[in-house]
């Protein structure tokens, strides 16, 4: 294992735990509602802008050349049972550590005006949940990074139950019970592997090799757990739910950090140190992943609520991730990285315009809209970029990553490719009919008249997703440079694992 | 440098126009946009004149590496050989006369700074498309003029049907890009590249590749032939995927004369010649290739002789057109399909001004039937109608001519299986050309008046803004076929093209057209004058004849006129059928049968749970022995399977 920063600074503990920091600054704020309120926006706001000052440390100083942990951090916690607190990121995790500390500040302030009760704890909320994003994704013990992964729950539902809309219970309710389900098994499969292995250290698990049949279980209980997260069809149903009853910054961590959560487990666990079992679930892998991308685009055709229509595109735009993981190639897998960094982004920005004209009318309701291009052309002009961007329009984000995982899915199958690229017809489709309706047509109803194009504060939230979005997609070599070493390893990796059971099968000629 | 000026500085236009067009106003978007599509039209013919000049092709200019993912590496380049270079010289002035109509067409319209960003985007798109040195940046730039028409169509958007009409251009238009996307990843596959040099450099060494699909084992070349083509199906309008051209009219005229008539639609010919090194060892494929141009070709011809919208006759013309092209490509004379793309762009740019021109005229009018009579009124562009629809017609010695006899001729002269059905369909198709150019001409100039008396009166020459455009495209209608039939088809093509068109060691088919009977190369020419009798007998000798055909024949009429049907069919085929699929998944799939479980799951819980509630009776001694049970059976499991 890597140990080259070993004594260096410990810049991923202090990201994780920053903004806890924070949150005890917020629980010390006393005085009126109001004055608790405004210093409880700034305080979140400077605290999270100042984190993603420190984690662009990450990007300026990661090596990319090294596929391995970087900016490694260990601490003695439970030796007797060799657990440790261990903390690295390599160029798989890095740029998610990142999308989370870039997506913080933007949540915030996205809901500077929208949230108007308990500001405090909300903020609090949030930046409780920032906290579990980075942890989960810098932990380099598996029991550190599933305590991260379970504690995001919490937040989320918080954030989802308190202040989201009327049907904020059940929702949340299916939220939470629903990722739990897939949690405890995951919890099992843990368990069975610190038997097996004497370590939780993710490094030394990814070259540890298990049985061909323990394998198998072991899939199965990961899959439980990741499919839920990414999420995968069936168990997608919460997804939508979730989306339609959380606050507008809430959609928006979910679709852009937490819902990678899945494809990031896949990646981190289930393809390095399952090798042979992810091979031969793969079928089963694509064909989840193909039915998600007919079945959700389809169903997002037809909805007649803006979020969930967004939410059911999520789906379908994961399902991708899922088929590109899956084909074990390096064209495959970096383009589900880039499709998650991308729809991370594009995705969080869509909620967020959703949030602009919900903010003003209050409605998510299609219906209810119409004609906006001509009060607001801002907001026009926005939305129209995120929705080619979404559509994979080349030039944006979007495109690339579909188009690695098509090419990718190409060398595996025919049909694979083909149908799981249906989502560029099925998505135009409901994109632009999405588009159509809300930005088009001409105003019939009164309170549209005098609705107002986007506030400074707004296009502030705007220009860097904006920014983002043609940077991937003009030069997405930037982004890529940090994975390239570490999927190169984890292919090589798979392909020699492969090969040897073949060998040992007598197989091989 | 001059080039990458020429492809760069519409994109320069669009985004001043764009970002600052509100704040500025109108004229000055307009002034910008122009400013820099004349400067783009300078240096790209400058630069077409530094190309073939040179001694050796010029190399690529390189911009920047778009991205290296696992060894597919592509360059952000310009390819500079005759075929960009000839595109690009094509491309910059067409859409900057274009731009220059505009601003005459469009001087009633409020915020128009929109329009010239948009056709600004447009254009650089298109020229990114043309100049493209590896596949996924003619994929991008096939995207963007993809996106730039939507935005076109969609201008007027408080406007329903422009609205429908935009987004089945791009959704009809996407069916194709994803075979085109597949095709791509194919070549990947093949070659380990998609950059042109690679690939055309490596053509021998992948002839007898296999690709298993569809449970049988195809040439590698035949099957990229074939989603390629299918790809330039979608954009070119072909037979099949259409029906979002005629629609498209919804958009402002000089948009159709742009997009729809001059530069994108021909995207897919481009492609053909582009990919020639390809195509050439897929005779499979470009017998597909002749089939789908050749029914094309007749098929729009018929349906354009029964419209009554002005821009719906020139658009199914075009699409008749571009049918020619394709024609010509299957035959493997690439290089008269690129002819005949080149003339085309300037008379059918010339058709659809003129078109706009007359609409304007009669205040937004474009029923034909309500027209007629207004030839003295509008000298300028009856006149300029009549030269474009001559050139089109083939008549001898106007652009079309040179161009349409080729391709004709290259068919009659090919190997391809088809070439006989091409030949006889080409031939029809050129008899129906001249009928509807000039049912056109009558119906909308001649005759008595038939609008009411109020727009009468205001019928009016459009304003030099508009004329001076028309006037030079005019001379490209009657001169382009005349000027550069030498270079493209003539004794000196294998010079000019310089290797950017490959034509395979057993295609002489340039050479061999030469070689046919006269009669062969004379039939176009006399159906041609033959369809323009028809249509003089039809429309101004005896007006009572189309009327009383349309009667006698009334099934094939209201065929032609419901253009066979294919929107319906369609209709009834996808979408609605998808309509319902996603009302069903959703309503049933996901609310019903995924949600219904845990859903029912959890009611039973609850119900459970309630009479878990009366177990807990407050007793500790009752929850002390719970326990142990409990702690007891733990135990015995763990020393059970220990």
């Amino acid at each position: 294992m890597n140990v080259t920063n070993a004594a260096g600074f410990p810049i991923l503990s202090l990201l994780t735990w920053l903004p806890l920091v924070g949150c005890l600054v917020l629980m010390t704020i006393r005085g009126e509602e109001e004055v608790v309120a405004r210093n409880a926006r700034w305080t979140a706001l400077w605290t999270s802008i100042i984190i993603f000052a420190i984690s662009l440390k990450l990007w300026w100083d990661f090596d990319p050349a090294n596929p391995g942990f970087q900016f490694n951090e260990s601490l003695e916690w439970l030796p007797q049972f060799k657990v440790g607190y261990k903390m690295g990121v390599d160029g798989i995790s890095v740029l998610f550590v990142l999308l989370s500390t870039a997506l913080t500040p933007i949540c915030i302030l996205a809901s500077w005006e929208s949230v108007r009760t308990r500001v405090r704890e909300y903020m609090i909320a949030f930046l409780v949940l920032e906290t579990m994003m980075i942890g989960a994704f810098a932990a380099t013990d598996f029991i550190v990074f599933y305590m991260f992964f379970e504690g995001l729950l919490i937040p989320m539902y918080l954030i989802i139950g308190i202040w989201g809309g009327p049907r904020r219970v059940y929702a949340s309710f299916k939220f939470f019970l629903y990722t739990l389900a897939g949690s405890v098994l995951m919890l099992l499969a843990l368990l069975a592997m610190w038997f097996q292995a004497g370590t939780t250290d993710i490094a030394v698990l990814m070259h540890t090799s298990f049985s061909p049949q323990m394998q198998t279980w072991l899939f199965i209980a990961f899959l439980a757990s990741f499919a839920v997260k990414v999420p995968m069809w069936p168990v997608h149903t919460w997804l939508p739910d979730a989306h339609v009853e959380a606050p507008t910054a809430g959609s928006v961590i979910l679709a852009g950090v937490l819902l990678k959560m899945g494809g990031y487990g896949f990646l981190r666990f289930s393809l390095p140190m399952l090798p042979q079992a992810s091979q031969s679930f793969a079928p089963l892998m694509f064909t989840l992943g193909v039915v998600a991308v007919i079945y959700t685009s389809l169903v997002a055709i037809a909805q007649t609520d803006m979020k969930k229509l967004i939410a059911y595109s999520s789906v379908a735009h994961m399902g991708l991730v899922v088929i590109g993981t899956f084909t074990f190639n390096i064209q495959g897998i970096e383009g589900a990285i880039l499709q998650m960094l991308s729809h991370g982004i594009v995705s969080a920005a869509l909620f967020l315009c959703v949030g602009v004209v919900y903010d003003r009318i209050h409605t998510r309701e299609i219906a209810r809209y119409g004609g906006l291009g001509d009060r607001m052309p801002g907001y026009a002009f926005v939305f129209l970029f995120f929705t080619m961007a979404s559509m994979g329009l080349p030039g944006t984000s979007g495109f690339i990553g579909e188009f690695m995982v098509l090419v990718g899915a190409f060398k595996v199958n025919f049909w694979v490719s083909l149908l799981g690229s249906t989502g560029m017809i099925l998505g135009a489709a409901y994109a632009l009919w999405l588009y159509r309706r809300i930005i088009f047509g001409s105003i019939t109803r009164d309170d549209l008249r005098s609705i107002l194009d986007l506030s400074p504060r707004e296009v502030a939230i705007f220009v860097p997703l904006v920014f983002l979005t043609v940077w991937m997609g003009v030069y997405p070599s930037s982004f890529t440079q940090f994975f390239d070493a570490s999927v190169g390893a984890m292919v090589d990796h798979h392909v020699a694992a492969i090969a040897s059971t073949t060998k040992l099968a007598g197989i091989a000629p | 440098m001059i080039y990458a000026i020429a492809i760069l500085s519409p994109l320069a236009g669009c985004l001043l126009a764009g970002i600052f067009g509100r704040r500025f106003g109108d004229t000055y978007a307009k002034i910008v946009t122009i400013g820099f599509m004349i400067l783009a039209a300078l240096c790209a013919e400058i630069s077409l004149s530094q190309v073939l000049f040179a001694e050796q092709p010029p190399e690529p200019v390189i911009l920047a590496t778009w991205f290296d993912i696992g060894g597919f590496r592509l360059d952000w380049a310009l390819r500079r050989d005759t075929l960009s270079s000839a595109m690009v010289a094509m491309v910059a002035p067409v859409a900057t006369l274009i731009h220059i109509y505009s601003v005459g067409y469009m001087a009633h319209e409020r915020r128009s700074f929109r329009f010239f960003a948009y056709l600004s985007l447009f254009t650089f798109a298109m020229l990114m498309l043309v100049t493209a040195n590896n596949l996924v940046q003619l994929f991008f730039g096939w995207e963007g003029v993809g996106l730039a028409s939507y935005l076109l169509i969609g201008y007027w958007y408080d406007r329903p049907s422009a609205n429908r009409a935009a987004m089945k251009a791009f959704i009809v238009n996407r069916v194709g890009d994803l075979f085109f996307a597949l095709g791509i990843a194919l070549v990947f596959q093949l070659f380990g590249s998609v950059e042109f040099p690679v690939i055309f450099a490596h053509i021998p060494d992948h002839q007898d590749a296999l690709y298993h699909v569809l449970g049988h084992t195809w040439r590698a070349y035949e099957v990229i032939g074939f989603l390629l083509f299918i790809g330039a199906m979608g954009k070119s309008a072909q037979l099949g995927l259409h029906t979002w051209l005629p629609d498209a009219m919804e958009g402002p005229t000089p948009v159709s004369a742009l997009i729809h008539a001059a530069t994108m639609v021909t995207a897919g010919v481009f492609l053909m010649a582009r990919m020639s090194y390809i195509m050439e060892s897929a005779p499979g494929a470009l017998t597909f290739v002749m089939l789908i141009g050749a029914s094309t070709c007749i098929f729009a011809a018929t349906i354009a002789c029964v419209q009554n919208d002005i821009k719906r006759v020139i658009a199914y013309s075009t699409c008749s057109q571009l049918g020619y092209m394709f024609m010509a490509a299957g035959a493997g004379a690439y290089q008269a399909s690129v002819f005949h793309l080149i003339t085309h762009a300037f008379f059918k740019a010339l058709l659809f001004l003129c078109a706009g021109s007359v609409i304007h005229a009669m205040s937004d009018e474009q029923d034909m039937r309500k027209m007629g009579g207004i030839w003295r009124m509008v000298p300028w562009t009856y006149t300029c109608m009549w030269l474009g629809s001559l050139a089109i017609a083939g008549i001898p010695f106007f652009a079309g001519y040179w161009s349409k006899d080729a391709i004709l001729e290259a068919t009659w002269a090919s190997h391809n299986p088809l070439a006989g059905y091409g030949y006889l369909m080409g031939v029809l198709a050129a008899f129906l050309t001249a009928f509807y150019s000039w049912r056109l001409i009558i119906m909308t100039f001649h005759g008595t008046p038939r609008a009411d008396k109020h727009t009468m009166e205001h019928v009016h020459e459009s304003t030099p803004w508009m004329v001076a455009p028309l006037v030079i495209l005019a001379f490209g209608a009657v001169f382009a076929g005349w000027l550069l039939h030498g270079w493209f088809i003539g004794e000196d093509q294998a010079e000019f093209w310089a290797g950017a068109i490959h034509v395979g060691a057993n295609n002489h088919v340039l050479h061999d057209m030469e070689n046919i009977p006269s009669i062969i190369g004379l039939l176009p020419t006399i159906t041609g004058v033959l369809g323009i009798a028809l249509a003089y007998v039809m429309y101004m000798l005896v007006p009572s004849l189309p009327g009383r055909l349309a009667s006698t024949f009334q099934p094939i009429y209201q065929f032609l006129l419901h253009k066979w049907y294919f929107d319906e069919l369609y209709d009834f085929l996808f979408v609605r059928p998808i309509q319902r699929l996603a009302r069903v998944l959703w309503h049933v799939g996901d609310e019903k049968l995924i949600d219904g479980m845990p859903n029912s799951a959890a009611a039973l819980a609850a119900g459970g749970s309630a009479q878990v509630v009366k177990i807990q009776t407050g007793s500790i001694a009752v929850y002390a022995f719970t326990m142990l049970i409990g702690l007891v059976v733990l135990i015995s499991i763990f020393l059970l399977f220990r």
